[in-house]
């Protein structure tokens, strides 16, 4: 079976949400792979939701907001850039792709270019290929059965 | 009436936890007095034989502190587990990991191969690396093996209450013995399961009682790299100090004395991973909207990694390294 990527795409409401509604309103074809969380802000996305997504299963995230000078909050965007920037750092630290996590800014007048970032994150996620968190649970069966080999 | 049974055990830890139950002064005679010592290898002789041997849920209360990264400590534990009416992690390194859990950023062979082949401290040449069994004329000789990943208290068997901190503060081991010895000799109903004790809900910043006022940061130092000001706000200085992802309880003594909050109380209970949390803290003081110079700033941390997540690796939400 082909592997298909699991996005977790946060959306802020007031420009990449709405973005991404225009893109369905105008019946724009694009990868059915993002699962959308509307967010108020990107400056509500916190650098543990992104780590909560990749531990629930997702293989990458995708964050968009309000370009610069747009965001209805006046600077949240800019925290979330910030936040972004130092998550990849995090991410990397602990063996996964900083890539697997993207950060775009789309208005709520590009319904084809939330198309074209969701299409082309999809394919760099494909290529990644997917994520498997080891020994994230505790296992005692496994523990068990290695104790005894070690003659417990 | 028989004296209520007390044990305490250490499975990965330092011994600070065992010296900070001794650091609550006369109390400790309080404690000896009240309870029967039944268990307590760092101060007293008892084998472990002597646990097996008694009958499930004879102990009252058993104090664990130690992560949890070996046969030995797993089996302990479970040991411990089944013996006691109430199991308490005690300590940063039972309930979210704390220093061993750092081995979290590296694997089991990585450190092996380091501290038994490539120390600068051994001897040029060594190749003597511990087996788990040895056949030696008297017989085979057995210890424990190490685990890959360093697991929590909780990860592993059910624990009633949490103590955090590294170690957890005199006073409040002082109060919590205070607390048991009420519950157990006036009937006083038990805290719900999962409480913390010994700590409060906010933030180390709630304790705090520098002078806060706008942080906006274009470098990150460290401490030895200026004289602080003994008023203000040790993150407006440039440092990175992990109190707004840290539980209070501690009385902010580090803060107080200059010293940035290292998180060793652990994460409040309103949040999850503490090491996310004060990623998201530190990006919002930042003072800059341009990428390039963000990561700029960002590389004047040093070791991100390792300084949010010092005292909660293994309790995090990716647990550790991919490698």
């Amino acid at each position: 079976m082909s592997f298909e990527p699991r996005i977790v795409g946060f959306l802020c409401n007031w420009c990449s949400y709405t973005g991404a509604d225009l893109a369905g309103t105008a019946r724009m074809k694009y990868a059915p792979n993002v699962m959308t969380v509307r967010v108020m802000c990107t400056g509500r996305v916190d650098p543990g939701f992104v780590l909560d997504s990749f531990r629930a299963g997702a293989d990458g995230v995708l964050v968009c907001g309000c370009h610069f000078g747009d965001c209805h909050y006046v600077e949240g965007n800019h925290k979330c850039m910030r936040r972004i920037a130092i998550t990849k750092r995090i991410l990397k630290g602990m063996g996964i792709q900083p890539e697997r996590l993207r950060l775009e800014w789309v208005s709520a007048s590009e319904g084809a270019r939330f198309q074209e970032v969701v299409n082309s994150f999809t394919e760099e996620i494909r290529g990644l290929g997917p994520i498997r968190l080891k020994e994230w649970a505790f296992v005692p069966e496994q523990v068990e059965a290695a104790a005894a080999a070690h003659g417990e | 009436m028989a004296k209520p049974k007390l044990a305490i055990y250490w499975a990965a830890s330092c011994g600070g936890c065992d010296i900070a139950i001794l650091d609550i002064e006369g109390k400790i005679l309080e404690v000896a007095d009240f309870f029967d010592l039944v268990f307590w290898p760092c101060a007293m002789d008892f084998k472990y034989d002597d646990v097996r041997k008694m009958q499930d849920k004879e102990i009252t209360l058993t104090l664990f502190n130690g992560a949890i990264r070996s046969d030995e400590n797993y089996e302990i534990a479970k040991l411990l587990r089944e013996k006691s009416v109430v199991l308490c992690a005690f300590g940063s390194c039972a309930s979210e990991g704390c220093i061993p859990g750092l081995a979290n950023f590296t694997d089991k062979q990585t450190i092996m191969d380091y501290v038994y082949k490539t120390s600068p401290s051994l001897e040029p040449g060594n190749d003597v690396v511990p087996q788990t069994n040895v056949k030696v004329p008297e017989g085979t000789l057995h210890i424990p093996n190490l685990w890959n990943t360093v697991r929590t208290l909780p990860q592993v068997v059910d624990v009633d209450y949490i103590i955090p901190g590294c170690p957890p503060q005199s006073n409040q081991i002082a109060a919590v013995i205070d607390a048991v010895v009420d519950i157990l000799k006036n009937g006083k109903p038990l805290p719900p399961k999962g409480t913390v004790l010994g700590a409060s809900d906010k933030c180390c910043c709630d304790e705090c009682k520098r002078q806060r006022n706008v942080k906006k940061i274009k470098k990150f130092i460290r401490p030895f790299e200026i004289v602080t000001d003994p008023e203000i706000c040790l993150m407006e200085q440039g440092m990175v100090c992990l109190g707004p992802a840290t539980r209070s309880g501690c009385g902010a003594k580090c803060v107080a004395a200059g010293v940035p909050c290292r998180g060793c109380y652990g994460l409040p209970s309103n949040i999850r991973d503490q090491g996310a949390s004060m990623a998201s803290a530190l990006a919002s003081v930042i003072d800059s909207i341009d990428e390039a110079e963000v990561e700029r700033i960002l590389d004047t941390v040093a070791d991100p990694l390792g300084t949010f997540y010092r005292f909660s690796l293994p309790s995090s939400m990716l647990r550790r390294v991919q490698q």
